[in-house]
C-alpha cells in the first residue's frame, strides 16, 4: 500500500484576495482607477455595534400603540425666518438629476411629501419633476454651481451649501461623459458626452470667515426666509462642525463615509473619511461646547437603514438623519427582479454600483429613456412612503422601550457598545460595563 | 430716487427694497451712498433696476445679479457678480478675486485690474477687464467670453471648457488643456461687439489673441494623465 501525501488546501492570500486581484488586472488593462457610485463598503463600526439598553427597573417603559412617542422636528430656527418642520426625523439626502433619472427625483419627492419629510436637490439643479412634487425641497448650492439659478434659490424651502461628502471629503466628482444626456449637459452647460468634472471646493470662498459672509449673502438674496444648511464630510467633525456654527449655519449636515456618491474614485470611497459612527459625538461635543446643541440642528447620514439606525443616531444627539442610498433601494434601485440584466452588466441585484455608466436596468440611475420608463414614480414614491413610517415606527418603539415620549429624549445613557471600538467611537460604554475607551467610568 | 446711505440704514432695507420692484410700479433707480466696504450690496436683484453704489464695497456685490444694471463708483471686494444671470455690472476701480465666479449671462466690466480667479467656473457671463487679471482666471470656465485688455497672470484657462478668452497684452502661462487659437472673422465681431458693450472705443479686436480649450482633457485618457 503506497501512501501518499495529502495536498495542501490552495490557501488565498489575506491581502491579496480575489477582489484586490481583480482590481489589479483592471487597472493594468484600462490604465484608469475604478469610477463607482454608493458609499465605502468595507466592515467598519456602525449602528450595529451598539445596542439599546431598554426598560426594566430603573427605567420605566412607554406602552406601545397606547402612549404618543412625538416624531416632529424643527430645522433651522437659529436665523431663518420660515424653519423647516418635518414630522418625522428622517429627511432625502441631496442626490442629483443627471446621476439619477427624472422619475426617481419624481419618486423622492412624492415619497417625502406623503410622509411629512423633505427631499434634496442635488448637482445640476432643481428640476420641476422635483419641485413640483416635493411638499419641502432644500437646494444644494454646490461647488460646481452647475445649473445654479437664484430663482430656484427662492423657490426652495431651505438652502444647503455642500462642503462635502461623506463618500469623497475634499474630493470632486467626475460623471462619464457616456450618462450626459443632451438634457442634462443643458442643465450644466456643457457639451453633451464629455466627462462632467465637478469642484472639490467652492470657487469664490476659502475658509470659514468667507463662508460666513457668503451665507451672509445667501440670506440677503432670500431675504432671510430659508434656512441655511451646511453639509461637511465626516473627516474633522469637531472642528468642521465647530466652524459651521461659527459661519451661520442654522444646520449642519454631517456625513459619513458609508454616504453615498454618484461617481467617484473606489480608492477615494473607501480610504478617506471616517466611518459615521465615529462623527457623531465629536460634532455633538462641539454643538455643546459652544452652547448650540439643540439650536443648530444636526442631521447625520450615510448608511442609515432602519428604525433603529435612527434611534441611535438620535441618542447619541442627532436632531435628525438622512437616508440616501435606502431612499434608492426603496424606490427599486438594485432589485431582484432585473437580477439577470445586472449579471449581464458582470454584476448583480445588491452589488451594482455602476451608475455613472447610465445603464442601470432598475432606471434609477440612468438617463436612458426606455430605462427610465421602469420606474413608475407613483408606486415607487408610495414605496418610499412606506419605508419611511416603517423607519420612523421602529425608533419610536424603541424610543418606547427607552421610556421616552419624543425620539428626541433619546440619550446616550439608553445605549451600550459591542466593541471596544464602537464603545470608543459613540462615547458610550462596553456592554456590560461602565468603560468608556478613553474616559473613564461612572 | 431713493437714496440708501448705509452709514444710517440697514444693508437689509437696501436689498429688501430691490427685491419689492415690480415692473412699472416702483421707482427704478436707485442710489448707494457710504458702503463703507459693506458685503453683499444689492445681491439678487430680478428687476431692470438701475443702482449706482457710490464708494468701495466688500464681498459678492451684485451677487446673482438678473436684469439690473449696477454701477460700483469705487472698487469691489470678493466675488463681484457672482453667478450673475443677466444684466449688466460695471466697476469703475478694481476688482478683488473671484469677479463674475459661475455668472451664467449677462456682462461684467471692471475697469481697473481684477485679481486672481477672474471668472472662475463661468457659464456664460460676459467680462471685460480694462486691466489686468491674476492667476488661475477662468478655471475650468465651461461659456462666455472673457476680455482682458492688460495682462493676464499664471496658469490661465486652467482646465478650461468651451469659454472663449481674448487677451491683449501677455499671459504669463497657460494652464492645462488651454491653447492660443485662431482668431477667426467670427471672433473678431464677437470681440468687437464686447468691447462696443463695454464702451470700449479705442481698442481693435485685431489686438487681442484668442485661447481656448484644447479639449484633449474632455474624456479620460490615461495617456493624458500628466496634464492634470
Amino acid at each position: 500500500m503506497t501512501y501518499k501525501n495529502p495536498p495542501t488546501t490552495p490557501r488565498q492570500s489575506a491581502t491579496f484576495d480575489d477582489y484586490t486581484l481583480s482590481e489589479i488586472r483592471r487597472a493594468a488593462a484600462t490604465g484608469i482607477y475604478d469610477i463607482r457610485g454608493a458609499g465605502a463598503k468595507r466592515k467598519v463600526p456602525h449602528f450595529d455595534d451598539l445596542l439599546f439598553l431598554g426598560a426594566s427597573i430603573s427605567r420605566y417603559p412607554l406602552e406601545g400603540y397606547r402612549e404618543a412617542c412625538g416624531t416632529n422636528v424643527v430645522l433651522g430656527a437659529r436665523h431663518a425666518k420660515k424653519p423647516i418642520e418635518l414630522k418625522i426625523p428622517i429627511t432625502i439626502a441631496g442626490m442629483s438629476f443627471g446621476s439619477l433619472s427624472g422619475p426617481a427625483k419624481e419618486a423622492l419627492g412624492r415619497g417625502a411629501t406623503l410622509a411629512g419629510t423633505s427631499t434634496t436637490t442635488g448637482d445640476g439643479g432643481m428640476t420641476e419633476e422635483e419641485r413640483g412634487h416635493s411638499g419641502i425641497l432644500v437646494y444644494q448650492y454646490l461647488p460646481s454651481r452647475y445649473g445654479m439659478n437664484p430663482r430656484d434659490l427662492r423657490r426652495a424651502d431651505a438652502i444647503e451649501v455642500v462642503v462635502g461628502q461623506g463618500a469623497k471629503p475634499g474630493g470632486g466628482g467626475m460623471l462619464l461623459g457616456q450618462k450626459i444626456s443632451d438634457r442634462v449637459a443643458a442643465m450644466r452647460t456643457l457639451p453633451p458626452g464629455i466627462d462632467q468634472r465637478s469642484a472639490c471646493r467652492h470657487p469664490d470662498w476659502t475658509g470659514p470667515d468667507d463662508l460666513e459672509i457668503k451665507i451672509q449673502e445667501l440670506r440677503e438674496i432670500t431675504d432671510w426666509e430659508k434656512p441655511i444648511y451646511v453639509k461637511v464630510g465626516g473627516a474633522r467633525p469637531y472642528y468642521d462642525t465647530a466652524l459651521a456654527v461659527k459661519s451661520g449655519a442654522d444646520v449642519v449636515v454631517l456625513d459619513g463615509m458609508q454616504g453615498g456618491t454618484a461617481a467617484t474614485q473606489e480608492v477615494f470611497i473607501e480610504n478617506v473619511g471616517l466611518p459615521t459612527l465615529a462623527c457623531i459625538r465629536p460634532a455633538v461635543q462641539a454643538l455643546q461646547d459652544l452652547g448650540m446643541h439643540r439650536k443648530v440642528q444636526l442631521v447625520i447620514s450615510g448608511g442609515v437603514r432602519n428604525g433603529a439606525d435612527v434611534a441611535k443616531a438620535l441618542a447619541l444627539g442627532a436632531d435628525a438623519v438622512s437616508i440616501g442610498t435606502a431612499a434608492l433601494v426603496a424606490i427599486g434601485d438594485n432589485d431582484p427582479r432585473w437580477e439577470e440584466e445586472y449579471q449581464a452588466l458582470g454584476t448583480n441585484a445588491g452589488a451594482y454600483d455602476d451608475w455613472h455608466e447610465g445603464r442601470d436596468p432598475a432606471g434609477i440611475s440612468t438617463q436612458d429613456p426606455e430605462l427610465m420608463k421602469r420606474v413608475d414614480p407613483v408606486a415607487a414614491g408610495r414605496r418610499l412612503a412606506n419605508y419611511l413610517k416603517v423607519m420612523t415606527l421602529e425608533a419610536q418603539t424603541i424610543a418606547r422601550a427607552c421610556g421616552k415620549s419624543h425620539v428626541h429624549n433619546l440619550e446616550p445613557e439608553d445605549l451600550c457598545a459591542l466593541s471596544i471600538e464602537a464603545s470608543a467611537m459613540a462615547g458610550v460604554p462596553l456592554a456590560g460595563t461602565d468603560w468608556i475607551p478613553g474616559k473613564s467610568g461612572l | 430716487m431713493p437714496t440708501f446711505d448705509l452709514a444710517s440704514v440697514p444693508l437689509r432695507d437696501l436689498n429688501q427694497a430691490l427685491h419689492a420692484v415690480e415692473a412699472g410700479k416702483n421707482e427704478t433707480t436707485f442710489e448707494v451712498v457710504n458702503p463703507r466696504g459693506a458685503h453683499a450690496v444689492a445681491v439678487g436683484i430680478d428687476a431692470p433696476v438701475r443702482v449706482d453704489v457710490h464708494g468701495s464695497v466688500g464681498y459678492y456685490c451684485a451677487g446673482m445679479n438678473a436684469e439690473a444694471t449696477v454701477t460700483v463708483h469705487g472698487s469691489v471686494g470678493p466675488g463681484v457678480a457672482e453667478n450673475m444671470m443677466s444684466g449688466t455690472v460695471v466697476v469703475k476701480g478694481d476688482a478683488s478675486q473671484y469677479a463674475g465666479a459661475t455668472g451664467h449671462g449677462g456682462l461684467l466690466v471692471i475697469e481697473g485690474n481684477a485679481s486672481s480667479r477672474c471668472g472662475i467656473s463661468m457659464k456664460g457671463i460676459d467680462i471685460v477687464v480694462k486691466g489686468n487679471i491674476g492667476h488661475m482666471s477662468a478655471f475650468m470656465a465651461q461659456a462666455g467670453n472673457l476680455v482682458v485688455l492688460g495682462d493676464a497672470g499664471d496658469a490661465l484657462g486652467d482646465s478650461l471648457y468651451e469659454a472663449k478668452l481674448f487677451v491683449r497684452g501677455a499671459v504669463k502661462s497657460l494652464g492645462a488643456d488651454c491653447v492660443k487659437k485662431k482668431m477667426r472673422p467670427k471672433h473678431l465681431a464677437l470681440l468687437a461687439d464686447l468691447l462696443a458693450k463695454a464702451g470700449i472705443t479705442d481698442v481693435k479686436p485685431e489686438e487681442f489673441t484668442r485661447y481656448g480649450s484644447a479639449r484633449t482633457l474632455y474624456n479620460f485618457n490615461i495617456d493624458n494623465v500628466d496634464a492634470y
